[in-house]
């Protein structure tokens, strides 16, 4: 922690792999990761279980060593060093709080390690406890907390020695959905507050899109896009992350004279090799119904309504007559549009401006 | 499991089970009440109950031969199950937190001690102490005994070390804390209660040792159960009644603070 | 060193020089020649397993066949396999019992079926006698009741010896059984009354083949420590009815006969290893 070296990168990975076993039955939990974290932002790994998103963080904590590549936390390579060589502090997904330690303890633990003056341990503590807001629960053990409760404890424990780099292993996916969504708020703000770099990791994509800077997609151990939560929400660069973030509806398309000819649905402006298969990519969201009798030149269809759900919120209906079944979802009524259509309606689609993305299949 | 509940109460309920269970456990129980009953006899006779008089364990504290034993069994199972608990406890941080090469082998051989008849493993004891040239007696005593304590000690450790967290000790890590620290600091005070109940077993293991014991004390090491073993040759006299009484209760004690410290992890 | 190597060591070393070595000195010792008060002779002999089955002449040296010694042999296995059995059905039911009581009734059972266990054994067996004598209770109370005019010989014998060896060894019968039952997943049994099974149908069908692994570890621990058993033949049997365990120990108490104590040893070591490693093969097998 006496490098502070102002680079704007926080963490640089080159080349990282991390592979288990040997030969055929080896397996790659890492790929070829290159990526750089910078300074103070919020960076979310996102991905399904599985991805290689924890064994990513552990790398970057020092609880695991790569197989190839380099770590480079501030300019300097910590390859080869243990977790209490590296300044980087970490809140665990079960928060491993020290069972037989007050929470007081827990959280001064680090500073008593590193051999602090009793006052500034109490003081740093203190302030905390404040943090978090967790005043009066000093003397707790964590047998005694809620969820909630103990989940602040595992921050402030993290953040008291600190560090430059935070790393956060899913530390949300435990709780309920009111008091996950509250932390979520109060964790930017606490990034905004505090300047730290923050790696985050998580499978919920709503926390991902919500909370990061910027967001590396994983999936089979490898970085499937990396950009702002818009870019990946508006451009995802392949099938897999428009599939995984938001719904999207996914059409099988084959690139012909005028475009991306989709069976049943027609033409769409497109690029690219003639007689090439590709991916059309639809957000439910972006698309319009009309009554078939309005369709125009441009628009998707003729569909025939399958289904229509009620989904409290918003009314999601399901189109069939192309290749695969359509979802759209319409604003349920009031001020935002009060569109209803009922099953076996002939309809047609409008996409909004740029909401058709060609993929590679 | 509310879906055929009447069914199911079935088979939990066999008719019969619960007779047979509590026959076996009065089977085991009643023999050993009655040596406890017959120890406060005031009368010699096992045949019929007089009266209930201390004078039994009075002569027995007032022997000196038994006070001996008693020491002599007492100091042993205290040395060899602690030395048992330690070398155990070793094993089993390594067993269970390191990557160990042919994990299966170490493991056989922890449990081979239990895994030998008892008969085996005294008179193999016999021949290498005398072909070793270190003889009977005490020594040779204790290290017989640590040997077959270590994996009676091992058994509760390992069981508390596997339901501990192991990101606790990398939280530690990551809170800055060298290797020895974590060890001081965070795994051995929640192992604790794991080593006392290894302790508590090899320690009583130990203490209830007869074969190994009778092939490897010489004159002056007698062990409490060895001595008692000789006490048959004039009969079972009440002296033995109440000796064997008194390491029923201690038995009795081991087993029940034994459990209260399992109870007090959950 | 590497760490995990150090840790493990001590337990390791103590284990293997200490009982491991030992045990095979002792196979080594029962080819060798006994010397007069005990000890051996460096000098290679097979006599000791020779005697095992034939008596020798002292004075032409002729080989007669000697079934003595292959008597106890068979007394103790034939001891070791009643009470084996014998454990398995008071066990089973006992352990079925158990494990279907609701939690706090079963810690109870539990400890109440353990804490024998941590009784000496030499006290336990002494406890039996005493109740068996002709002078014991029970003889007592036999004939206050006027079922039997003189005492019955429940002691120094046979009968004796087998009850010892259940009490013994009753605990280690039912622990592992409790185990596997706790383990016994009921909603197999549901399946299979779905499946128009009756009751003693879905008890042979589905639970014991699924038991059978708990059922084999609480034989083996009956069985393995019963043949080599040395106080139950010796205080319940008077002395008079040999054991292999008795057996043994003679050779290095009044005998002195050390090769041919060291050759039963190594026989019943043999007879132990054999039984777990099919076990084991049996239990690997079953997990592929």
């Amino acid at each position: 922690m006496s490098d502070l070296q102002d680079h704007g990168d926080a963490c640089r990975l080159t080349g990282l792999g991390r592979v288990y076993g040997k030969g055929a039955s080896a397996h790659h939990a890492l790929d070829n990761i290159n990526l750089t974290i910078r300074a103070n932002e919020f960076f979310t790994l996102l991905g399904p279980s599985g991805c290689g998103k924890t064994t990513l963080l552990r790398l970057i904590g020092g609880f695991d060593q790569p197989t190839v590549g380099e770590i480079a936390i501030f300019g300097r390579n910590v390859a080869g060093l243990p977790p209490e060589d590296r300044p980087v502090n970490t809140v665990f997904q079960n928060y491993a709080l020290f069972p037989h330690l007050t929470v007081a303890e827990n959280v001064g633990f680090a500073l008593r390690m590193l051999g602090r003056p009793k006052a500034e341990i109490v003081a740093t503590v203190a302030r905390m406890v404040a943090l978090v807001r967790l005043e009066g629960m000093e003397h707790r053990r964590p047998d005694q907390l809620s969820g909630g409760q103990k989940q602040r404890v595992a921050l402030a424990r993290a953040l008291a020695p600190g560090p430059k780099i935070l790393l956060l292993d899913e530390p949300l996916s435990a709780l309920d959905a009111k008091l996950r969504q509250r932390m979520r708020s109060e964790l930017k703000a606490l990034q905004r507050e505090t300047g730290i770099t923050f790696v985050f990791v998580t499978h919920d994509q709503d926390e991902a899109l919500a909370m990061s800077d910027r967001i590396a997609v994983m999936q089979d151990g490898r970085v499937q896009q990396l950009g702002k939560p818009e870019e990946i929400y508006e451009a995802p660069a392949n099938r897999f992350v428009a599939d995984f973030i938001g719904g999207a509806n996914l059409i099988p398309a084959r690139i012909g004279a005028g475009g991306a000819m989709a069976e049943g649905l027609g033409v769409v402006p497109a690029t690219g090799a003639v007689g090439a298969e590709v991916t059309l990519a639809i957000r439910p969201e972006r698309l319009a119904i009309l009554a078939a009798g309005l369709q125009q030149p441009g628009d998707l269809g003729p569909l025939r309504v399958a289904e229509r759900i009620y989904m409290g919120n918003e009314l999601s209906f399901r189109l069939e007559g192309a290749t695969v079944p359509l979802h759209v979802t319409l604003p349920r009524g009031g001020l935002r549009g009060a569109q209803d259509f009922a099953p076996g309606e002939a309809v047609c689609l409008r996409a909004e401006p740029g909401a058709i993305r060609v993929l590679a299949s | 499991m509310a879906l055929l509940d009447t069914r199911s109460k079935d088979i939990r309920n066999l008719p019969g089970f619960g007779l047979t269970a509590t026959l076996a456990v009065a089977f085991l129980y009643a023999p050993i009440l009655f040596l406890v009953l017959y120890s406060f006899n005031s009368g010699r006779s096992i045949s019929r109950l007089d009266g209930l008089s201390w004078q039994w364990y009075q002569a027995v504290f007032a022997n000196e031969e038994i006070a001996g034993a008693a020491l002599n069994s007492v100091l042993l199972a205290v040395i060899a199950a602690s030395v048992a608990t330690v070398m155990a406890t070793a094993a089993a941080l390594a067993m269970v937190r390191m990557k160990v090469r042919r994990k299966a082998a170490a493991y056989a051989v922890l449990n081979f001690p239990l895994m030998v008849p008892e008969i085996v493993t005294a008179i193999a004891s016999l021949i290498f102490f005398s072909s070793v040239g270190l003889g009977l007696g005490f020594g040779s005593l204790v290290i017989a005994h640590t040997t077959f304590c270590i994996p009676f000690a091992y058994l509760p450790i390992t069981a508390r070390l596997t339901s501990m967290d192991p990101a606790l000790e990398s939280a530690a890590a990551d809170l800055f804390a060298r290797p020895w620290r974590r060890f001081t600091l965070i795994t051995l005070p929640l192992l604790a209660p794991g080593l006392m109940s290894g302790w508590l077993l090899a320690f009583i293991v130990s203490l209830d040792d007869f074969i190994i014991s009778s092939m490897l004390s010489g004159p002056g090491s007698t062990t409490l159960p060895v001595h008692i073993y000789s006490m048959l040759r004039l009969g079972i006299t009440p002296e033995v009644n109440a000796v064997s009484s008194l390491m029923v209760l201690v038995s009795a004690l081991v087993v029940i603070t034994s459990g209260l410290i399992a109870r007090k992890q959950t | 060193m590497k760490l995990h190597r150090l840790l493990l060591a001590p337990s390791l070393g103590t284990i293997l020089i200490f009982m491991a070595l030992p045990i095979a000195i002792t196979t080594l010792y029962s080819v060798l020649t006994p010397a007069q008060y005990g000890g051996v002779i460096w000098k290679p002999s097979a006599e000791a397993y020779i005697r095992l089955l034939f008596e020798r002449d002292i004075f032409d040296d002729t080989l007669t066949f000697n079934t003595d010694y292959l008597q106890i042999l068979g007394r103790s296995v034939l001891q070791a396999g009643v009470a084996t059995l014998l454990c398995l059905i008071i066990g089973l039911p006992t352990a079925w019992f158990i494990a279907t009581r609701p939690p706090g009734q079963k810690s109870l059972w539990l400890m109440l079926v353990t804490v024998p266990y941590w009784v000496n054994l030499l006290v336990r067996t002494i406890a039996l006698l005493l109740i068996l004598r002709d002078e014991g209770p029970i003889n007592r109370a036999l004939q206050s009741i006027g079922l039997t005019d003189g005492p019955l010989p429940l002691a120094y014998n046979n009968f004796a010896i087998g009850l010892g060896l259940v009490s013994s060894f009753l605990p280690f019968m039912i622990l592992p059984l409790y185990a596997a039952i706790e383990r016994f997943d009921f909603s197999l049994l549901e399946a299979a009354y779905d499946l128009h099974a009756n009751r003693r149908k879905a008890f042979f069908a589905v639970v014991l083949p699924i038991l059978r692994p708990g059922l084999i570890a609480g034989g083996l621990l009956v069985f393995i420590p019963g043949i080599g058993s040395y106080l139950a033949p010796d205080i319940l049997g008077g002395g008079k009815t040999l054991m292999l365990g008795n057996l043994i120990g003679m050779q290095f108490q009044g005998s002195r006969n050390w090769p041919f104590g060291a050759a039963l040893s190594t026989i019943l070591m043999a007879v132990t290893l054999i039984a777990l490693f099919i076990v084991a093969r049996r239990a690997a097998r079953e997990e592929t």
